[in-house]
């Protein structure tokens, strides 16, 4: 085995061994029923009990995987039924009372606004962090920055949501501001209220851009890792500059990883909750105007209503957590296909 | 591995005794400019009185200046080149700043209140003008959920990511590496909602700490499996045939040859695990009550966590919640940091000879 190891020679070894065992594991099954010895007969039952523990295992990952989509739409469908509103477009959240009506379209509103802010922030930076890791830090201390940018993610959410709140939420007042001053004629940069804080929805996009940024990065240092020597010696070798030889062989290459990469980080960006919900002062309706207070996200709300709501609302919490879970499903898997159809870079690292 | 052969490309200082390289721009030019741009900072500090400010026209003034001095004196291309350089390494401050303004800040608020004394009492009849009081009671919690949680996680996870290497081929082993991957994707307020319907309204049982490890066990276990199966790729082929012909079955070769040479790997993974989960605030929020007390039952009564602590005291606002929630948020970050460090250790010093 030679001393670097790809992930495409590791596939090949494990391919390869697969198919070596399975070839051994036949003839060994037709000698013994040539020769039925009965020495074999109890090695075999630890073999059963181990295959069949350690599939079980597997087995018992999908059972709970199907659970938690089985549970959630029964109960989900429980507090739908009582709904008196159009739960896909209202944007109130009433629980109590005569007539009950709760809708998500706030809240989802709300949520894909803050994690389109941190998209547009986090992506451009953490490929440029990549780049600077893979291709521009000198190489001694490359593998250390790199895993300076990975302890970012070990840091907890709720100390995100403290650190937003009680630090970077007032010094981005001025930002608000200026953004609003002089972007204020495009109607969703416009601000009404001028001397509000700035626990916006705007603020909670920079903080998950934070978040997600080192999942970005991880993934897509990765693949950067990955391209072929050859081509970017080959561009350099015809006179390319270093942005050249980027522009021409690396990002070509690391193309379809940047976008599951940043898929990843939208997952993870739609489902945050607890610095949202720390940072955020919230209102109820579907607000575009990101740069004042107000606004909501699916996972906010559910930890902020949830320890006042009685039976119904907490249905309610449960059936707006499924259009979440079915959001996330949903970007994750587009993400993963991505990475299957390139099977070299998994983003199993990240 | 790319970085030596494209030194020599950019370097301005690499210059060609037989004039086949163009003219470069000197090193003392972007010196100079990197002066002038500090300067302009620390001037924008003083007038304005805003470091962020400061610096943001400094690393305008500074990759406007060599680009355009690099155009001058060089050429397009060159000039193209040093302005990728300077964004590249511009988002890589950007990347750092907030983590060092993260710890910055809560080393400096967070020392203030953390002492033994805050360690080891709990905010048991702690009125809300009274300075006392602690995290003992949230520091119980949280290594009972978590170890519960990583008591379900690491064995189920061991098993299934074994027999998706050693045994798994066909469909099952394909689905199950599909779930593993969505599971990944779960948010944790999600899993939370899934305990809660299940455990707390479906089977009728009492919020409990316990309640809150089944939700984190759901958030460590694909964690664990994708850490281990990636692991036991690595061990070699060889060891697995080696150990199969000297006539030992299969079942002990898995456990007396595989996951001993996989075990460093392992355990980082499990920490790394750790570590993550240790940190969730969201399911905990709805699965395990909220108590000022200790109470060292996981699976009967009302917990408190760590991180549920620097929520709640947050929240509490009065006069000295907000420094014990900064002393808590140390703690956390303290715990999950030393965990993080000790798990990239065991794997350097552990680790299969495997390149980069």
């Amino acid at each position: 085995m030679s001393t670097s190891i790809t992930p495409e020679s590791r596939g090949d070894a494990k391919r390869d061994s697969g198919r070596r065992r399975g070839r051994s594991d036949k003839t060994g099954h037709g000698t013994d029923a040539k020769l039925p010895k009965p020495a074999k007969t109890q090695v075999r039952l630890g073999d059963r009990v181990f295959l069949g523990s350690s599939r079980g295992a597997g087995i018992l990952l999908l059972v709970i995987m199907a659970a938690i989509a089985v549970f959630l739409v029964v109960e989900a469908l429980d507090a739908l039924g009582k709904n008196d509103g159009n739960f896909l477009t209202d944007s109130t959240w009433v629980t109590d009372g005569a007539k009950p009506a709760f809708g998500v379209a706030g809240l989802v509103g709300g949520t894909v606004i803050s994690a389109a802010i941190a998209m547009l922030i986090a992506v451009p930076v953490a490929v440029g962090v990549a780049l600077f890791i893979t291709h521009y830090a000198p190489r001694r201390v490359a593998q250390t920055l790199g895993y300076i940018v990975d302890l970012l993610a070990a840091v907890p959410s709720v100390v995100f949501g403290l650190w937003g709140l009680v630090f970077l939420s007032p010094k981005l007042i001025g930002l608000h501001t200026w953004l609003s001053d002089y972007l204020g004629w495009i109607p969703i940069f416009d601000k009404d209220d001028a001397g509000a804080t700035a626990r916006t929805l705007f603020t909670c996009g920079i903080i998950l851009a934070i978040m997600v940024l080192p999942i970005i990065a991880a993934v897509t240092r990765e693949v950067f890792l990955q391209v072929p020597r050859a081509h970017e010696e080959a561009a350099l070798a015809l006179g390319a500059t270093r942005w050249e030889m980027i522009r021409t062989a690396v990002l070509p290459f690391g193309k379809p990883g940047i976008i599951s990469a940043s898929m990843l980080g939208l997952g993870r960006a739609l489902g945050e909750t607890i610095a949202v919900a720390m940072v955020l002062s919230s209102s109820q309706e579907l607000v575009f105007k990101f740069l004042d207070p107000g606004g909501n996200t699916i996972a906010a709300n559910i930890a902020n209503q949830f320890g006042e709501s009685n039976e119904l609302g907490r249905g309610a919490l449960i059936a707006s957590g499924l259009v979440l879970f079915f959001l996330t499903l949903l970007v994750n898997g587009a993400a993963r296909v991505v990475i299957n159809r390139h099977k070299e870079f998994s983003g199993a690292n990240a | 591995m790319t970085i030596t052969t494209t030194d020599t490309a950019v370097s301005p200082a690499a210059a060609d005794p037989l004039k086949l390289t163009r003219r470069t721009m000197p090193d003392w030019i972007t010196w100079a400019l990197g002066a002038a741009a500090v300067g302009l900072g620390v001037l924008v500090k003083a007038v304005q009185g805003n470091w962020a400010l400061g610096a943001f026209y400094a690393g305008l003034f500074f990759i406007a200046t060599v680009t355009a001095a690099s155009w001058r004196l060089e050429d397009r291309r060159r000039a193209k080149d040093r302005f990728a350089t300077s964004i590249v390494y511009t988002a890589f401050v950007l990347a750092i700043v907030p983590l060092v303004s993260i710890l910055g800040y809560t080393i400096k608020k967070g020392f203030e209140e953390l002492s033994p004394y805050f360690l080891s009492h709990s905010m048991r009849g702690v009125g809300p003008r009274d300075d006392t009081g602690g995290i003992y009671h949230a520091i119980v919690g949280t290594l009972e959920q978590v170890g519960l949680a990583a008591l379900i996680a690491v064995p189920l996870g061991l098993l299934t990511a074994i027999y998706l290497v050693e045994y798994g081929r066909g469909r099952l082993a394909r689905s199950i590496t599909f779930f593993v991957d969505v599971m990944t994707g779960i948010p944790s307020i999600v899993a939370g909602l899934f305990v809660y319907s299940f455990w707390i309204m479906t089977l009728g049982f009492e919020a409990s700490g316990f309640a809150g490890s089944l939700a984190l066990m759901i958030l460590m276990l694909p964690t664990v499996v994708r850490a281990t199966e990636e692991m036991l790729k690595l061990v070699p082929n060889e060891l697995r045939e080696a150990s199969l012909a000297l006539g030992i079955p299969k079942w002990r070769t898995i456990l007396k040859v595989v996951l001993p040479t996989a075990m460093g790997g392992i355990i980082t993974g499990v920490m790394l695990a750790v570590a993550r989960v240790i940190g969730e605030t969201a399911p905990l929020l709805l699965l395990v009550g909220l108590t000022q007390s200790i109470n060292t039952n996981p699976f009967s009564g009302w917990q408190s966590s760590i991180p549920l602590y620097v929520f709640e005291q947050n929240h509490a606002g009065n006069q000295f919640s907000g420094d014990r929630a900064w002393a808590g948020a140390l703690t956390l970050i303290i715990i999950v940091m030393v965990l993080n460090l000790v798990a990239r250790l065991i794997a350097r010093w552990k680790a299969p000879k495997a390149g980069r």
